[in-house]
């Protein structure tokens, strides 16, 4: 048994363990999804975090020691969010002829987002700081953080608030675009990464090519629209 | 296959280096995308190995969320006292800006011809 303990304090405190377990814990939650059909409700990233977040807390691990063998995928986000330039050019052609809708979606998707979020949560009275850190969550986290921080909101909730918004946008997003009868997968793919950034892009990646290609373009481009928007609309509103 | 994972190391190296030298609201990745993609542009075609380099990081692209997601869970209580409002509006605003930002694509794409966009059943 004492040896045992050894093993396991040994392992919990390299971060092979938890690396292994952010990919096992994606792999089942992978495997529920696909079998789902892809249900947009059974979110991967959803499902494997509230599996690891039981087994952290279950065993008492903090989230430094967690991150400790998570920052190895973490990592790979910058690489990936390079990488969406090969689904772009594929797609270039169909993109190159919707330039004007596509410039003129993202805008107002922009500005829906942060007004409808400011508006809201005034109306339901949560605190200015607390409305400013939510304003600009639909946009790729490091914007948002910076663009929170600029009108004095607070970074790190604007990055929880973006996290959860991502999910939200990918598992209700395709149940809004079903209910509005939209099937054009360029209209698709703008809306779900205009308004949830790179996990709504991760779920487009793989339901359709066209729609990821479209949903990474609005992802950077909702990027640079918000960062340059936002502060003006604060201005006007306060 | 490896001078192509370089490569896309490499566009993100430079976009992180321009974003901080000019202090760009821009992630440093974004720039690198957009790096990546004029030298597509310049090349004419996709090397078959950046083809697969690319989709072994987009295929499992969600995977690379987790480690934020788990840390949105420990952190659940920076949302304080202001939690109902703000999953509120934050849902409500979410669904709000798909439905927007599709609306407005979708007029725009028919008032402009000559895109040919097939209309087929979308579950994005």
């Amino acid at each position: 048994m004492q040896e045992f303990r050894d093993i396991w304090v040994y392992l919990s405190t390299s971060p092979l363990l938890h690396l292994t377990l952010t990919l096992a814990a994606f792999v089942m939650a992978s495997i529920v999804y696909r079998k789902a059909q892809m249900n947009p409700l059974l979110n991967p990233v959803l499902l494997s975090v509230i599996a690891i977040v039981v087994i952290l807390n279950g065993t008492g691990t903090s989230y430094d020691t967690y991150f400790e063998g998570a920052q190895f995928v973490h990592f790979l986000l910058g690489p990936a969010t390079v990488a969406l330039a090969i689904p772009l050019f594929r797609q270039f052609d169909r993109v190159k002829k919707s330039a004007l809708a596509i410039l003129a979606s993202v805008v107002s998707g922009s500005v829906t987002a942060a007004t409808s979020a400011i508006l809201i949560a005034w109306y339901l009275g949560a605190t200015p700081v607390a409305i400013i850190s939510l304003a600009p969550k639909s946009v790729t986290a490091p914007v948002a953080m910076g663009v929170s921080e600029q009108l004095g909101g607070l970074p790190s909730l604007t990055a929880v608030l973006v996290i959860l918004t991502g999910i939200t946008g990918a598992m209700l997003g395709p149940l809004v675009l079903n209910l509005l009868g939209v099937r054009d997968w360029s209209a698709r793919g703008m809306a779900i990464g205009t308004a949830s950034h790179g996990i709504g892009t991760a779920r487009a990646l793989q339901v359709n090519e066209l729609a990821g290609a479209f949903s990474g373009l609005a992802m950077g481009l909702n990027a640079l629209a918000t960062a340059i928007l936002l502060p003006l609309l604060w201005k006007l509103f306060f | 296959m490896l001078e192509y994972f370089t490569l896309i190391l490499v566009c993100q190296l430079i976009g992180e280096f321009v974003v901080t030298t000019v202090d760009a609201p821009f992630p440093g990745p974004v720039v690198g995308m957009v790096l990546l993609f004029v030298f597509l542009l310049i090349k004419g075609s996709i090397p078959e190995q950046l083809g697969r380099v690319s989709a072994a990081l987009l295929n499992n692209l969600s995977l690379l969320f987790v480690p934020a997601g788990v840390g949105v869970m420990v952190h659940f209580e920076t949302l304080g006292t202001d939690i109902w409002p703000l999953s509120v509006a934050l849902v409500v605003s979410t669904l709000i800006t798909v439905a927007v930002t599709a609306l407005v694509m979708v007029f725009l794409n028919k008032r402009i011809p000559n895109h040919g966009c097939r209309e087929d059943r979308g579950d994005v």
